[in-house]
């Protein structure tokens, strides 16, 4: 537990720290290109913001309406065979398809089950270790306007969920 | 996706609150999401402001090459097809680099120049190749070190130890990297 705390809290500061160094190694202006950067994170976060607004209104119609209670309800006993977290459901089923619905999602259930829960770290690590899968797939396709993508969609999909449930058993094994 | 998406969230939700008689909760979550909305805005701008900074200064360095050096083994394993072609392989290992540091702005069009580079020598161009769809499957397996928009998301609410997740999340990562790749493999033999 306290090995896997330190590599995780030695990662950040690493990548900086080599990316820095090379910097000041090439003799370039490091802050101010770092300047520059900063400036179009602005940009970048003022350009999911209605993206934000949209889909919290949304999941939040979803959550206070009682339906996704409904939903869970219904799809329960399933989950439970194979021991998912119903709450994560939405989450695992939004992730290969949206990247900014995730994000609202995932956010949604770190506040309401707390962000250090079992649930909050669960969804956290389901965050990190996936990837917009079918947005990922149409780009690259796409830019060599190639149709006959064979059976990519379903190995990938089948990581995804791999992905997905080693997040949750990670958590139930080591912890 | 979303133009789909969107609407049908909110007609079922809405019309499932008048129905069950939430219509009370509804309308306080509308106002509370709008807000939640913003203040999660106002924290992450920091934490990417912070990235995009760093991740500039990484794209303006020779770090990205300088590391993709250390890649060759492992892309020779991955590509056994492209063998000949040295060009292509420095362009997937900059791309598999720049993935790795989280640098999602730069290994996209690197990936898309590689992707271009493989089609030239695709015989069939109408169909994916062995080694562009190892190359998709290696995009889609979100292999970077720090996951930063999760770590900001983390920070911005309050967490007592937001990269905690770093480790389980290289766990779960890997595991899905091998599926992939022996999904793959067993594929490739049918196919």
């Amino acid at each position: 537990m306290k090995i896997i705390n330190y590599i995780s809290n030695l990662a950040m500061p690493m990548i900086i720290l080599i990316i820095v160094i090379c910097a000041v190694k090439e003799k370039k202006n490091t802050f101010d290109i770092f300047l520059e950067g900063a400036k179009e994170g602005i940009e970048t976060t003022f350009n999911i913001f209605p993206t934000l607004i949209g889909l919290f209104v949304a999941i939040g119609a979803l959550r206070s309406s009682g339906i996704l209670d409904t939903i869970v309800y219904f799809i329960n006993p399933i989950l439970n065979i194979i021991h998912f977290p119903s709450e994560l459901m939405p989450l695992a089923i939004l992730r290969p398809i949206s990247g900014s619905s995730s994000i609202a999602i995932a956010t949604d259930i770190m506040k309401n089950f707390g962000v250090d829960s079992t649930l909050g770290k669960m969804a956290s690590t389901i965050m990190g270790s996936t990837e917009t899968t079918i947005y990922t797939i149409a780009i690259y396709t796409s830019c060599v306007k190639i149709k006959k993508t064979r059976y990519i969609l379903l190995a990938a999909l089948c990581a995804d969920f791999v992905g997905i449930v080693t997040s949750i058993l990670v958590y139930k094994f080591i912890y | 996706m979303l133009n789909i998406v969107w609407p049908i969230f909110i007609i079922i939700s809405f019309c499932f609150a008048i129905f069950s008689g939430n219509l009370e909760s509804l309308n306080s979550s509308i106002f509370e999401s709008t807000n939640d909305a913003i203040n999660l805005s106002i924290d992450l701008l920091g934490t990417i402001c912070l990235w995009n900074g760093i991740m500039q200064v990484a794209n303006n360095t020779k770090v990205i090459e300088t590391m993709s050096k250390f890649l060759k083994p492992i892309i020779r394993f991955l590509f056994p097809e492209l063998k000949s072609n040295s060009n292509i392989q420095k362009e997937i290992s900059m791309n598999m680099v720049a993935n790795i540091l989280g640098l999602g702005n730069a290994a996209t069009p690197l990936g898309l120049k590689a992707m271009k580079s493989m089609q030239k020598e695709n015989k069939n161009k109408e169909k994916l190749t062995d080694s562009m769809m190892m190359f998709i499957v290696i995009n889609t397996a979100s292999i970077q070190i720090i996951p930063t928009t999760v770590i900001a998301i983390r920070n911005s609410l309050g967490s007592e130890n937001p990269t905690g997740i770093v480790f389980p999340v290289w766990i779960a990562t890997i595991l899905a990297a091998i599926t992939r790749s022996n999904c793959y493999k067993n594929c490739y033999k049918n196919y």
